[in-house]
């Protein structure tokens, strides 16, 4: 599938039941990629979880109990450059404010962030009147 | 979610019958480990043989449980993590948390010592 670009725009209630359709997707992009070098199994895993973890904070944006609420999640690929954009219409966060986990504490919580920047090779997030948008890019080449 | 417990040597085992631990099922686990520890259970063994995959919700439960052991004076460990799920301990630095088995057996053993 080199050289053309891919993009898979997806819409799903905001229920966590759909994690894991939408991590699977990632998982299948991870195994078309012919000219990828590194091991595909581990990126599968990677797309899967940050895909997985992006959702779950798009849920937590929107609000879980409105459940006719969707969340849009837009996967591209083009040459080498893996591109996952999901937005959610809820209040929206300071992704910045965003605390590296302390690992010498034990905290039930706060490692997605941290997670998804690990795994990814940039990672914004963008409010504006109707919508927020977490961006992760990473190079695939 | 799907768990399956048995008692082995004063060690209850859960196992943990599903290819996903996350955000969807995790309470489930947290709960289950939870109750253990308030009905006097010491010694939790939670095997993951089956998990693919594990999120940071999933790992948050563990990290849940593990709090709870320690409130109670107890003990959780794990045992037969698949490697990817190892790694993500590892990534986390949750492996220096928590004691890791690579067989149920191993770990039950460990108990005892």
């Amino acid at each position: 599938m080199e050289g053309n670009t891919i993009e898979v725009d997806i819409k799903v209630p905001n229920k966590t039941r759909y994690l894991s359709l939408i991590g699977k997707i990632g998982e299948d992009i991870a195994r078309e990629l012919e000219r990828y070098s590194g091991d595909k199994e581990i990126l599968a895993y990677h797309l899967n979880l940050v895909l997985t973890e992006a959702m779950v904070n798009a849920i937590k944006h929107a609000g879980p109990k409105e459940p006719e609420k969707l969340v849009r999640i837009v996967i591209t690929l083009h040459h080498d450059d893996l591109t996952i954009r999901v937005y959610d219409d809820g209040q929206g966060f300071d992704i910045n404010s965003i605390p590296a986990p302390n690992f010498e504490e034990l905290e039930d919580r706060g490692r997605g962030i941290f997670l998804i920047r690990t795994l990814m090779d940039s990672v914004a997030y963008r409010k504006n009147c109707k919508e927020n948008m977490l961006e992760m890019k990473k190079k695939l080449g | 979610m799907n768990l399956a417990s048995e008692t082995r040597n004063d060690v209850v085992i859960i196992y943990v019958k599903e290819e996903r631990l996350d955000a969807h099922n995790s309470t489930e686990l947290k709960s289950a480990v939870q109750k253990l520890f308030e009905d006097g259970k010491k010694n939790v063994l939670v095997d993951l043989k089956d998990v693919r995959f594990i999120d940071s919700s999933g790992l948050g439960a563990l990290v849940s449980g593990f709090k709870n052991a320690i409130s109670h004076q107890g003990n959780l460990k794990l045992s037969s993590l698949q490697s990817q799920v190892k790694s993500m301990f590892e990534l986390t630095r949750l492996h220096r948390v928590f004691e890791i088995f690579p067989s149920t057996a191993e770990a039950v053993e460990n108990f005892q010592s």
